[in-house]
């Protein structure tokens, strides 16, 4: 015997486990992880897996964890670009899971982009390298 | 509980079923488990996504990418591009026009979908029909909780009263107002009936609900129950119709397993419980009163009204009865609000309405758009046009009690009382498309040749009445057609339609009159001048070979008796007394050298 609160339980237990085919996608945080060939060899599924884990286990029923092929910079493999509503994407890269942790709690849960894990800084390191 | 990163959805639907869905499905599950995909991706059988032309249909989320037409050799595809390196299979993907997109095309995007709003048929292709934890996630039930608890049962027929739901089923009769009288009937006991005896030729729409979405009827039931005062309710639902009988049994155990029917219904004490009852495929028993005869275990034959079912209905008790359409409304509109349900459709038809799109269109399939949409955008916007460039001639809307709808008039808006007012019918949602190919005299005697066999033989002018038209008609198709024929039918036609006992006689001579007003010139230049306009009846046409022949002996090497003769080279001819009009010469020939005439 079910109670109604029993019932919203259900609902949103399920919800969360289903909430990809639902259409109002206005606040919906984006996560796309790039799993072309490069991708996965380097990484990309366990790097996939903590995304979806850890937006699972602080029960962020916003986002989305999906993928995408090659984008043509196979060596910052693994690499995702995290889309927050009204925001310019942000891609990470050279990820691993502990990366995937701070991400997820800095930039999904507290809005700050990690800047050092961006490409912006990686190719920033390789101009300093450069001028050496 | 287990989150995946995808979902595929494949439609286990009737239409998709019947194209090798199932095959799908296996095919998935095998391949997914060979590239170690079954931790993160989950595969869901749905109920019907609507374009079942395209079938069989599968959406990968959260792209919504919408694969048509899949093998089983394609999941192997799907699953090595797609689901593993993320690449989508644009071969594939649907796509209404002929150049292939080059963007993954979402439902949302597709032209058969931007057009339509989707209530009843909100749940159709997004939920597993089989697990009510998916009906539940989309504030299923919700409608009954909130009724059981805060709402007393006056206030729910009020919320039904004004949101002015009509019945889907065809008579449009207001469904507040059916509620209120039944609740008012006095007796110890009361049923609950949802009609789910769909017998229209091409019509699907309760089908699709009950295969895709069983459980907003039953909450809807339940919630008709609390409402009328009832404990116990029947599903009467075709035989024909397995994989919705099969759904609704799962749906009705799982409710009964959640405390959501049966006994102390969410710990208020309420009780409701619902029975399955299979038709043996009468179209009669849709009518209501020969459906409850069937369900009591008698012949299904109608009996006179008054008495209505809400006082005297099934085994002599006061009985509310809706079709599937009506109850899969009810949930939301409780749940948003009848000020909601009114923002749609028209002023004396809210809400929106399923179609069965059928016949000679590029998108078969089901639709469910606004009451007072223009036929043109169901047609043409949603179903895509007439196939081969054909000229659109006409739609047959309400099956065998409906009428045709001419091309003058594809700018009627569809709701009960224009539909009406043009001498056709609303239905129960069927809408047979016709182009010029089609003879519309052979299209009245196709629907009357329908409704003379499945006459129950109760009352006289069903009867006899339209066997007697059906035989003026065949004379008329095959070329013995007589002077005054037109108005001995509309002589008939209205004395059946006056003196018939239930619906079916009383509108079986609909599409016989529709024809005859829209279409008078082709039943004439049938009885006068013994042709058929559309060249469609065989009696009435001859095949000839025109100047275009160039003699390449084709068509007298497929002909089947022999019927064509000449020289290799040289211009052929056919002996009109031998063909017999098979058409197989005319798809034969490279030329278009052969004509009907």
């Amino acid at each position: 015997m079910k109670s109604i609160s029993e019932l919203e339980q259900i609902r949103k237990a399920t919800l969360e486990r289903i909430n990809l085919r639902r259409e109002d996608k206005e606040n919906e945080v984006r996560v796309v992880v790039g799993m072309a060939t490069c991708g996965i060899a380097a990484g990309a599924r366990p790097v996939m897996m903590a995304f979806m884990t850890e937006a699972n286990r602080r029960g962020l029923s916003q986002v989305t964890v999906s993928q995408t092929g090659c984008i043509g910079m196979c060596r910052y493999e693994p690499m995702a670009d995290v889309y927050l509503p009204g925001q310019e994407k942000v891609t990470y890269v050279n990820l691993d899971e502990e990366k995937v942790r701070r991400i997820v709690l800095d930039h999904i849960v507290n809005g700050r982009p990690v800047a050092e894990f961006t490409i912006a800084s990686a190719q920033n390191e390789i101009n300093r390298g450069n001028k050496k | 509980m287990k989150i995946y990163r995808s979902h595929v959805l494949i439609c286990g639907g009737t239409g998709c079923t019947s194209s090798g869905s199932v095959k799908l499905l296996d095919r998935f599950a095998q391949q997914l488990k060979e590239h170690k995909l079954d931790d993160e991706i989950s595969v869901v059988k749905t109920g019907c996504f609507g374009l079942c032309e395209a079938g069989p249909v599968v959406i990968v989320y959260p792209e919504g990418t919408f694969y048509s037409r899949v093998t089983p050799e394609d999941v192997d595809e799907i699953v090595a591009e797609h689901l593993l390196k993320g690449r989508i299979v644009r071969r594939l993907v649907y796509h209404e026009h002929s150049e292939v997109p080059n963007h993954s095309q979402s439902l949302n995007d597709i032209d058969f979908y931007k057009h339509q709003t989707r209530v009843a048929l909100r749940n159709c292709g997004v939920i597993d029909p089989e697990k009510i934890d998916e009906y539940i996630a989309f504030d299923g039930y919700k409608a009954l909780a909130t009724a059981l608890t805060e709402m007393t049962p006056q206030q729910v027929i009020d919320v039904i009263k004004e949101s002015g739901l009509r019945g889907r089923g065809g008579g449009g009769f207001p469904t507040g107002l059916k509620w209120q009288l039944c609740a008012k009937s006095v007796s110890d006991k009361k049923y609950v009936i949802c009609n789910a005896d769909e017998g229209d030729p091409g019509a699907f729409m309760d089908r699709s609900i009950l295969e895709g979405d069983p459980h907003s009827t039953l909450e809807a039931m339940v919630l008709c129950g609390y409402a009328i005062g009832s404990d116990e309710g029947y599903i009467y639902v075709r035989a024909e119709y397995p994989i919705a009988v099969k759904r609704l049994q799962i749906a009705i155990d799982q409710a009964k397993a959640y405390g959501l029917l049966g006994e102390n219904i969410l710990n208020t004490g309420f009780k409701f419980d619902i029975h399955i009852r299979l038709g043996a495929g009468a179209f009669v028993c849709g009518e209501e009163t020969a459906l409850m005869s069937s369900i009591e275990g008698r012949r299904g034959e109608p009996t006179p009204k008054p008495p209505f079912p809400a006082e005297c209905g099934l085994f002599g008790k006061p009985t509310n009865i809706n079709n599937v359409e009506t109850f899969a409304n009810i949930p939301q509109i409780l749940l948003n609000g009848a000020e909601w349900f009114r923002t749609m459709g028209s002023q004396r038809s809210p809400g929106t309405k399923v179609f069965a799109l059928g016949g000679k269109i590029n998108n078969t399939g089901l639709v469910e758009v606004p009451m007072g949409t223009p036929l043109r955008t169901v047609i043409y916007d949603i179903g895509g046009g007439i196939p081969k460039g054909k000229k659109f001639k006409a739609v047959q809307t309400g099956g065998p009690s409906g009428g045709c709808i001419p091309s003058s008039l594809i700018d009627v808006p569809i709701e009960y009382d224009s539909l009406v007012e043009i001498g056709s019918m609303m239905g129960s949602g069927g809408m047979i498309v016709m182009d010029e190919d089609n003879c519309m005299v052979d299209i009245a005697r196709f629907f009357l040749d329908f409704t003379v066999d499945e006459s129950c033989g109760k009352c006289t002018p069903c009867r006899i009445g339209t066997r007697r038209m059906l035989e003026i008609l065949d004379r008329i198709v095959s070329g013995k057609g007589e002077e005054g024929d037109i108005e001995k039918l509309e002589t008939l036609a209205h004395a059946i339609k006056d003196t018939a006992l239930c619906g079916l006689g009383q509108t079986a001579p609909n599409p016989v009159l529709s024809t005859i007003r829209y279409f008078r010139d082709e039943y004439e230049a049938h009885i006068k001048d013994k042709r058929c306009p559309a060249h469609h009846c065989k009696d009435l046409l001859h095949l000839e070979i025109t100047d275009k022949c160039r003699g390449c002996t084709a068509c007298a090497r497929v002909c089947p008796v022999g019927a064509i003769s000449g020289e290799p080279r040289g211009k052929h001819h056919i002996d009109i007394d031998k063909c017999i009009k098979c058409d197989s010469c005319i798809s034969k020939c490279h030329f278009d050298a052969i004509i009907k005439v």
